[in-house]
C-alpha cells in the first residue's frame, strides 16, 4: 500500500509541473502583445510600456518568469484580476463554495438515483425494468444539458411557478457569508423560510448538473455488476443457499463497487465541465460562471488563474480517489 | 427412499445462434452414503446437469425433466424458499476453480460463517468454534489464522480446503464435487481426493464426482455413469465398468488409458465431441466409432437393459465385441 | 477396437454451418433493436444533410422582417410558410435545423477523423517503444486529462479566437488522450500474446508489426470509442456554440441557435425546444450505434 501511493506521488508531482507550464504560456500565447493584454490599456507611452514590462517581470529570462510564476502560485500568488482588480486567489476562492456545494449535491443526487437503478436494471436484466432504466439513462446523457436546464427551466418556473429562475437564495435573505455554503449558513441565520430558499434554489441546477452524471452512474453500475454476477463467486454465494438479496446487495455489489467507486470519483472532472454550463444558465455565482465571464470580458490573468486551480482540484481527487481505490480493494491493500 | 431421484433432465441453452441441447434426458440416482463418478470430455454435459439441479445455471438456460427428487422433495417444482433451505445445507456442491471461487473482498472467516448462519440457529461463538473444528477436519494447520486471511493469499489447494470445509459446515447429506482437482498440481489432486474420501466415509454422506479422469473414477467410485454430448450413454458399477464396458465410447475411454496400452501407440478416439453445429443424425457417437453402421447413423438408439450398463447403443458390447447378430 | 482405422464423420446435412465472422457481429447487431432504429436515423439525418439545399423551403440566412418569431403553423398566427416558425431576426426554423445536420455530421467526422488518427497512432508508438518514450507521451496525456474537457477547449478557443475550426480543433485535441491511452491499453494487452512473438520471430518490421499484426486486433474498443466521440464532440460543439464560443452566428449550427434564446424561454418555445430536439435526436441515435457496436463486438458479454 505504501509502495502503491508513494508511485502515485511521484507521477503527480511531473504532471502538475506540467499543468502549471501550460497555464504560464497561455496567456504568451494569445494573439497580442502580452503585456498590453495583461495591463488591460490601451495606447501607452513607451516608459509605461517599460514600467509594465518590469513589473511583469517581461524583461526576464523565460526560465526566470516561470520560476517567478510557480514560486507565486505556492505563495497563492495568482496575479490580480483585470476586472476587479482583486487577486485573483482570493477571487477564485470567495466563489469556489458555491461551485462545490453545487457539485456535491449534483453528486449525491446522482448516486443515490444511479446507483439503485444500475442494481436494479443488471439483477432484472433484458426484463422491463432493465429496458426503462437504460433507455432513461441514454437520453440523459445523449441531452445537451444547457437544453435540458432551459426545459426544465420552462417547466417548473414557467409553467408551474415552483422554482426560482436564478441565484442561490431569495433576494429577501441576508446574512453573513460564514461558510460559502448556502445551505449551512441559511441555517445558521436563523431566519425563517431562509434555508427553504435556499433549497428551492438549489433543486433545478442539481439535477440538471446531476443529470450526465447519474446515467454514466447507472450504466456503469449495470454493466460491474453484470460482469460481476458471472463471477464464480457468485455461483458459490449462491450454493450456499444464500438469498438472493445478500447475493446481489452483498457479495456481488461489494466487488462491482469497486470500479464504480472509481468512476464516481474520476466524475468530478465532469461536474466541473457541466459547472461552467449550469452556473452560466441559472446565474449561480460559482467558478464556472466566472471562467465563462473572465474569458468573455478578456481578463486573462483570471482565466490564467482559474485554470491552473481547476486542474489543480482535479488531479487532487483524482489521487484522493485513487488512494481510495487502493483501500477498498483487498489486493492492493495487503499486498 | 433414494436419497437424489432425477429423471429425464434436460437443459436447453438459448444462444444468438439458436438453442442449443446441452442435456438430453439424463437420469441420476443417488443412494444415501453412495459415491457416484459421472465421466465424460468437455463438451458433454456432466457439470451443467448438476449446475441445473442446484439451481446455478444462468438465465438463458432452459430446464426440463419428469421431476429432480432430492430427499423427497421435487426441486424442479419447489418454490425458491424451499430450494435454498436445502441447497447449501443438505446438498453442496464445490468447483473446478478454487481460486476464483471465493469472494475476493471478505476473509475466509466470514464466508465459512456465513454458511453456518445462513442455515444453522448457533450463537456467534459457537459459529467461530465450529468453523475452526471445521478448517481442522479439512486438514488446514493454524485454523485461527486462516479464517482471518482473504481469499488471494491462499494457495489453489488451500483454496478448495476451504471450500470443502464450507460445503460440509452443515453436515449435507449429499456433495457434488464438479472436477475438484483439476485445475490443482498434481501432488495435491491426490491429497484433495483422499480428503474427500475420508469425510465421506467418516459422515457417511453420499458423494458425486464428475470428472474426466477415468484413474481417479477407479480409485473413488462405486458406481460410474458415462456422458457423451449432453446423453447418458452407460452406467455400471466400477468394477464391472472396467471389466465389461457396455458402450463403445466406454471402451475407448478405457483403451486410450496409459495403464491398459497394449500396443506401442496409445490409441485415441478420432474426431470431436458434436457441437452446436454439426449434431449427427442417429447415435450421436456414430461417428466416431468403430462399430457403426447404417442403422447407427440414421435411427437413435434406444438405452439396454441394465445387465446391458443401461447403455445407449444400438448393440451393447459383450467381451468388447459389438452383437450384431440379427434379430 | 483397432485403432488404425481411419472413420469417416458423418454430420447430418441440414445441420446449419458456423457463420462468417462479419455475419455474426451483424446478426448480434440487428437483435438490438434500438441499435438499428439508431442507425436508420442517422441514415436519415445523412440523407438530409446531403440534400439539405434541395429539401429546405427557404435559405437558412434569409430574414424575413415581417415575421419575426411566428410559432410554428399548428399554432394561432404560425403559417405554412414557415413549418416550424421563424426565429427571432425572422428566419425559417425548419431550413435552419435541416442545414444543421450538415454541420453537426461535419463536426462529428473531422472531430473523431483527427482525434482518432492521432490518438491512435501515439498510443502505437507508446505501447511499442516503451521506456522514456511511453512515459513522455502518457504524462502529457495525463496533463491534457487534468483539465475538464469542455474548459480547456474554451480557452483554446479563447486563444485560437471564436469561429467553428477552432472549436472543432480544440474538441479533438481535448478527445484525443481517450484513444491514446485505449490504443496503448490494447497493444501492452496484446504484445505479450504468441501471435505477435510469433511475427516478430519470423522477422517482421516494427512499422508492420504496430500497422498490420496488432492494430486490427485491437480495433473493438477503438471503433466503439469512435461512436462515442462523435456524439461528444457535437454536444461540446453545441456546448461551446451556445456559450458564443463556436461556430459565430448566422451559422444555422444548433447550438448557436440557442446561444440568445434564453430570453424566448416563455415567449417563444419553439426557438429553445427545437434545435435541442434535433440535438437530442441526433446525438440519441449515434449513442445507439454505438451501445450496439459495442455489445456485438465484446465477446464477454456475448449470450452463448
Amino acid at each position: 500500500m505504501g509502495g502503491f501511493l508513494l508511485r502515485r506521488l511521484i507521477t503527480f508531482v511531473p504532471t502538475f509541473i506540467g499543468v502549471s507550464i501550460v497555464s504560464f504560456f497561455f496567456i504568451r500565447l494569445l494573439p497580442g502583445d502580452p503585456i498590453i493584454l495583461m495591463a488591460g490599456e490601451r495606447g501607452m507611452s513607451d516608459e509605461r510600456y517599460a514600467q509594465l514590462a518590469a513589473q511583469f517581470g517581461y524583461d526576464q529570462p523565460l526560465v526566470m518568469q516561470y520560476w517567478d510564476y510557480v514560486t507565486g502560485i505556492l505563495h497563492g500568488d495568482l496575479g490580480t484580476s483585470f476586472r476587479t482588480k482583486r487577486p485573483v486567489w482570493d477571487e477564485f476562492f470567495a466563489l469556489f463554495p458555491a461551485t462545490v456545494e453545487l457539485s456535491l449535491c449534483a453528486m449525491v443526487f446522482a448516486v443515490l438515483i444511479g446507483l439503485p437503478a444500475g442494481i436494479v436494471a443488471a439483477v432484472h436484466r433484458g426484463k422491463w425494468p432493465d429496458q426503462a432504466l437504460m433507455s432513461s439513462a441514454l437520453v440523459g446523457y445523449s441531452m445537451p444539458i444547457f437544453w435540458w436546464a432551459l426545459l426544465l427551466i420552462i417547466l417548473f418556473s414557467g409553467i408551474l411557478g415552483w422554482t426560482p429562475v436564478s441565484g442561490r437564495i431569495s433576494l429577501l435573505y441576508y446574512f453573513p457569508d460564514a461558510t460559502g455554503f448556502m445551505l449551512i449558513d441559511s441555517l445558521r441565520s436563523g431566519q425563517s423560510g431562509a434555508f427553504a430558499s435556499a433549497v428551492q434554489h438549489l433543486i433545478l441546477p442539481t439535477i440538471v448538473l446531476g443529470t450526465i452524471p447519474l446515467a454514466v452512474i447507472a450504466r456503469q453500475t449495470r454493466s460491474a455488476m453484470l460482469e460481476v454476477l458471472g463471477e464464480d463467486y457468485v455461483r458459490t454465494a449462491r450454493a450456499k443457499g444464500l438469498s438472493p438479496a445478500r447475493v446481489n446487495g452483498l457479495h456481488a455489489l461489494r466487488n462491482a463497487m469497486i470500479p464504480v467507486v472509481t468512476v464516481i470519483g474520476l466524475s468530478v472532472g465532469t461536474l466541473l465541465a457541466g459547472a461552467i454550463l449550469t452556473e452560466t444558465i441559472f446565474s449561480w455565482p460559482g467558478i464556472g460562471k466566472w471562467m465563462v465571464e473572465s474569458i468573455n470580458g478578456r481578463d486573462y490573468t483570471s482565466v490564467q488563474g482559474g485554470l491552473l486551480m481547476i486542474a489543480l482540484i482535479v488531479m487532487l481527487v483524482n489521487l484522493a480517489v485513487d488512494v481510495t481505490y487502493g483501500l477498498i480493494n483487498p489486493k492492493v491493500r495487503k499486498g | 427412499m433414494t436419497l437424489l431421484d432425477v429423471k429425464g433432465l434436460s437443459v436447453d441453452f438459448r444462444t444468438a445462434n439458436g438453442r442449443f441441447r446441452a442435456v438430453d434426458r439424463v437420469d441420476v440416482s443417488v443412494e444415501r452414503g453412495d459415491v457416484l463418478a459421472i465421466v465424460g470430455e468437455s463438451g458433454s454435459g456432466k457439470s451443467v446437469s448438476m449446475l441445473a439441479l442446484m439451481g446455478l445455471l444462468p438465465w438463458t438456460a432452459d430446464i426440463t425433466s419428469e421431476h429432480m427428487r432430492f430427499d423427497g422433495t421435487d426441486l424442479a417444482r419447489a418454490d425458491a424458499r424451499t430450494r435454498r433451505r436445502l441447497i447449501g445445507r443438505d446438498v453442496a456442491m464445490i468447483f473446478q476453480e478454487p481460486m476464483s471461487s471465493l469472494n475476493p473482498c471478505f476473509t475466509v472467516g466470514f464466508q465459512i460463517r456465513e454458511a453456518l448462519k445462513a442455515h444453522l440457529e448457533l450463537s456467534r461463538k459457537a459459529r467461530q468454534a465450529r468453523a475452526i473444528e471445521l478448517l481442522e477436519l479439512v486438514g488446514l494447520p493454524e485454523p485461527e489464522r486462516r479464517l482471518r486471511a482473504y481469499p488471494h493469499q491462499l494457495s489453489g489447494g488451500m483454496s478448495q480446503r476451504v471450500m470443502i470445509a464450507m460445503a460440509i459446515a452443515c453436515q449435507p447429506k449429499l456433495l457434488i464435487a464438479d472436477e475438484p482437482t483439476t485445475a490443482l498440481d498434481v501432488t495435491i489432486q491426490a491429497q484433495i481426493l483422499e480428503l474427500l474420501l475420508d469425510l465421506q466415509k467418516e459422515t457417511g454422506m453420499a458423494l458425486v464426482l464428475i470428472t474426466h479422469d477415468m484413474g481417479v473414477v477407479a480409485e473413488t467410485a462405486r458406481r460410474v455413469s458415462v456422458q457423451y454430448a449432453g446423453q447418458k450413454v452407460e452406467e455400471q458399477g466400477v468394477h464391472a465398468l472396467f471389466d465389461e464396458p457396455r458402450h463403445p465410447y466406454t471402451a475407448a475411454l478405457l483403451a486410450a488409458l496409459p495403464e491398459r496400452a497394449t500396443t506401442r501407440r496409445l490409441p485415441s478416439i478420432p474426431g470431436v465431441v458434436p457441437g452446436q453445429f454439426d449434431r449427427p443424425t442417429g447415435c450421436l457417437f456414430s461417428p466416431r466409432c468403430t462399430f457403426a453402421d447404417e442403422r447407427c447413423r440414421r435411427v437413435a438408439p434406444d438405452v439396454a437393459a441394465a445387465s446391458l450398463g443401461v447403455a445407449r447403443c444400438h448393440y451393447p458390447l459383450v467381451n468388447g465385441v459389438a452383437q450384431k447378430a440379427a434379430s | 477396437m483397432s485403432a488404425s482405422e481411419p472413420v469417416t464423420a458423418n454430420v447430418a446435412s441440414d445441420a446449419p454451418g458456423r457463420p462468417g465472422r462479419f455475419r455474426e457481429f451483424w446478426r448480434y447487431f440487428r437483435e438490438n433493436r434500438g441499435a438499428v432504429a439508431g442507425l436508420v436515423v442517422f441514415a436519415l439525418f445523412i440523407v438530409v444533410a446531403i440534400l439539405a439545399d434541395v429539401i429546405a423551403p427557404h435559405s437558412p440566412t434569409q430574414q424575413f422582417r415581417s415575421a419575426l418569431l411566428q410559432p410554428p403553423f399548428w399554432q394561432e398566427g404560425g403559417t405554412t410558410d414557415f413549418l416550424l416558425g421563424t426565429d427571432p431576426l425572422g428566419r425559417d426554423m425548419l431550413s435552419r435545423l435541416i442545414h444543421g445536420t450538415r454541420y453537426s455530421f461535419f463536426i462529428g467526422v473531422i472531430v473523431v477523423f483527427i482525434a482518432a488518427t492521432s490518438g491512435i497512432l501515439l498510443g502505437l508508438i507508446a505501447g511499442f517503444a516503451r521506456g522514456w518514450v511511453d512515459t513522455l507521451i502518457m504524462r502529457l496525456m495525463d496533463i491534457l486529462l487534468a483539465f475538464p474537457s469542455l474548459l480547456l477547449a474554451l480557452v483554446m478557443v479563447a486563444i485560437l479566437g471564436p469561429s467553428l475550426t477552432n472549436a472543432m480543433i480544440a474538441i479533438a485535441i481535448v478527445l484525443q488522450p481517450h484513444y491514446v491511452r485505449l490504443t496503448r491499453a490494447a497493444v501492452l494487452g496484446e504484445r505479450a500474446k504468441d501471435y505477435v512473438t510469433s511475427a516478430r520471430v519470423v522477422g517482421a518490421s516494427r512499422l508492420r508489426l504496430m500497422f498490420v499484426t496488432v492494430l486490427p486486433n485491437c480495433l473493438a474498443p477503438l471503433i466503439v470509442q469512435a461512436a462515442l466521440s462523435f456524439s461528444t464532440a457535437i454536444l461540446d460543439a453545441a456546448a461551446l456554440g451556445f456559450l458564443g464560443l463556436g461556430a459565430q452566428p448566422p451559422t444555422p449550427e444548433w447550438g448557436t441557435m440557442l446561444a440568445d434564446s434564453r430570453e424566448f424561454v416563455l415567449r417563444a418555445w419553439w426557438v429553445v425546444t427545437l434545435p435541442g430536439i434535433a440535438i437530442l435526436v441526433n446525438v440519441l441515435a449515434i449513442n445507439l450505434m454505438g451501445d450496439g457496436l459495442r455489445d456485438a463486438l465484446d465477446p464477454k458479454l456475448k449470450r452463448s
